[in-house]
């Protein structure tokens, strides 16, 4: 079991509020992921959870019982560091077991245990190596291997594949993606990197400024945004965003459109008039970076090649369907 | 980068400060090896006659020359294991974070930037002396008679002093050391369930192994030659008792004007740092290797 719920957790250090309140449920078994700006206190709140830090108010519930007062290892998680914070002089088979040892373990239960883990991270070939002789995939490995061989209520990522090329981090986003799944234990993984945020998980916890903006699943994230931030944050490329007059016609204060709900038309259509400044060809994709003038640079995102080029005229016509309209506050306006 | 010109151009900017050097090193050399096979004696000048091995074999026969080996390694074992042992947990406290910290620091290492001469003066007349030193006052207080610390424990009280200079040595490589041990190592050992003690000897312990190493290596070489310290205070006394190797081959030299002798003892004493660092790099080299 791994329940965890957060009930007005606040941390500051000294007169600086770095979590300002958050209030969250994370259901056994799901895999949740903060996701924010740098400085925004994802990994704040990760470290209280983990309880490397302590809580300047609120509770943190594990299967409903509050450990703001436990100690880290008497809280049954795990966590995965950014640096993977291996211990050097300590092989692949005493890095993993260290926990075990520490637990005071047979040496005989711990040795099935490390090699069992080992197996399912194909690490088996290295358990005798020093984590130096490894490469940097194989050290994730291994910090992942440290976390799952303790089987804790639930998993702490710190930004795990930051360190990682990005090839490489795309094949052990799915494979932790997998192995998370094949152990159905939950865990929590901080990243700024929100393409990772929307791959992995089931659901999202957006932060920003120390408050949680949005908890939902990636899609309710990206169709459903609350707020102009997550609206913002969530997508690649960035929402293009309205002011003015446009805005005042659909009764908001801004409206926003994905760069992939606009239709690019040749010039003379209906919509939004301008010049392509920038057109990137990715063979997959085409990007436009659009300067329409008094609505300032629009990105306009076309599925497969489009044969335009710096220069030409366009006019971006919105999906009436998809426009997401925001009050002055940045609040979204439904209905 | 290297092309052969600024190889050529390297190597003939090099040459005189080597050459410098290597004749700086291998004139002192060559002139106590040529002096160590002469009869050379200052009490009877112009009486230099070659006389083959027969210094080497007058300075390894007599009695001083084992005794003051065996004080010149006890001498060095137990500098080392006090700078280390008592380094450790020091470097373990000036790396926490309290008020004043920098001072603190400074305070401890302040010992090693006094002249050997004087700190030896300071313990052997403020400190150590029977009547009027601090530890005999410390003693009478207490009701106890005052320890004769360079009569009755000689060596001993070489040993404190030496290791009092040289404790700031160490306890700043250690420090340093500590410092460079990634926070993130330690969080994980904590989220492991290790104690403070197992957090120490599993995680701290093995990464001073490095800097540990450092410390004998460097604190030995200098060790080997103490002679201020002991000039000072005992001048080699009572007996044999606090002569090392270094102050034997002073002896030789400028007590008994024995140049021949002195020169053989000085390549004795080479021959025997060399064993030393021998066993030692067999010892503790290896934690060097990256």
């Amino acid at each position: 079991m791994g329940q965890i719920t957060l009930q007005g957790v606040q941390k500051s250090f000294g007169p600086v509020h770095i979590i300002k309140g958050a209030d969250l449920d994370i259901a056994d078994g799901s895999f949740v992921v903060f996701v924010g700006p740098s400085g925004c206190g994802k990994t704040t709140l990760l470290r209280l959870i983990a309880g490397l830090e302590d809580v300047s108010g609120g509770k943190i519930l594990i299967d409903g019982k509050n450990v703001v007062d436990t100690p880290p290892a008497k809280r049954g998680l795990s966590m995965v560091f950014q640096s993977y914070a291996l211990y050097p002089h300590m092989s692949v088979r005493g890095n993993i077991g260290f926990g075990l040892k520490m637990a005071g373990l047979a040496k005989d239960e711990i040795n099935r245990k490390v090699e069992a883990a080992a197996a399912t991270l194909n690490l088996s070939p290295y358990l005798d190596r020093k984590p130096r002789e490894l490469s940097g995939g194989q050290r994730q490995r291994v910090a992942i291997g440290r976390a799952i061989v303790r089987e804790p209520k639930a998993f702490l990522f710190d930004e795990p594949l930051s360190n990682l090329d990005a090839a490489l981090r795309v094949q052990m986003r799915i494979e932790v993606t997998r192995l998370q799944k094949q152990l159905g234990t939950t865990a929590i993984y901080v990243t700024h990197d929100q393409v990772e945020a929307m791959t992995m998980a089931d659901k999202i916890v957006v932060l920003n400024g120390g408050k949680i903006e949005q908890y939902g699943s990636p899609l309710e994230l990206y169709e459903r945004p609350a707020n102009l931030f997550v609206a913002g944050f969530i997508g690649s490329p960035k929402m293009n965003f309205v002011t003015g007059e446009l805005a005042l016609q659909k009764g908001a204060a801004t409206i926003g459109v994905r760069p992939e709900h606009l239709k690019i038309e040749r010039d003379g259509g209906g919509g939004w008039q301008g010049t392509i400044a920038v057109a990137e060809h990715l063979g997959s994709d085409t990007f436009l970076y659009v300067d329409a003038g008094p609505l300032g640079m629009l990105t306009a995102r076309y599925i497969g090649e489009l044969s335009l080029h710096a220069g030409d005229r366009v006019s971006l016509v919105p999906d009436p369907q998809r426009i997401h309209r925001f009050d002055d506050g940045g609040n979204a306006l439904r209905g | 980068m290297a092309t052969r010109q600024t190889q050529f151009l390297a190597r003939s900017l090099l040459t005189p400060a080597v050459g410098l050097l290597f004749i700086w090193m291998i004139v002192p050399l060559a002139l106590t090896l040529y002096f160590s096979t002469l009869h050379y004696s200052l009490l009877d000048p112009g009486s230099e006659a070659f006389i083959g091995l027969e210094n080497f074999r007058y300075f390894l026969t007599d009695p001083a020359f084992l005794a003051s080996l065996q004080n010149t390694l006890v001498l060095v074992g137990s500098v080392l294991a006090l700078t280390i042992l008592l380094g450790i947990p020091l470097a373990l406290l000036l790396d926490q974070p309290v008020i004043g910290r920098n001072f603190v620091r400074l305070m401890v290492i302040a010992p090693f930037f006094v002249m050997p001469t004087v700190s030896a003066l300071v313990w052997k007349n403020l400190l150590m002396h029977p009547v009027s030193g601090l530890f005999a006052w410390l003693a009478k207080l207490v009701g106890l008679t005052p320890v004769d610390w360079f009569n009755d424990v000689p060596l001993f009280s070489v040993i404190l002093i030496v290791a009092w200079q040289w404790l700031p040595f160490a306890t700043l490589i250690l420090l340093t050391a500590l410092q460079s041990l990634d926070e993130e190592q330690k969080e994980a050992a904590e989220m492991d369930g290790a104690s403070a003690v197992s957090t120490f000897i599993y995680i701290t312990l093995p990464h001073l192994a490095r800097p540990i190493t450092v410390v004998i290596l460097i604190e030995t070489i200098f060790l080997l030659t103490v002679f201020a310290e002991i000039y000072v205070t005992t001048g080699g006394g009572p007996g044999l008792s606090t002569t090392n190797i270094a102050f034997l081959i002073y002896a030789q030299a400028l007590i008994q004007f024995d140049v021949g002798s002195a020169s053989a003892g000085g390549l004795v004493a080479v021959v025997i740092a060399n064993i030393v660092a021998f066993f030692l790099v067999r010892i503790v080299g290896r934690n060097l290797e990256a």
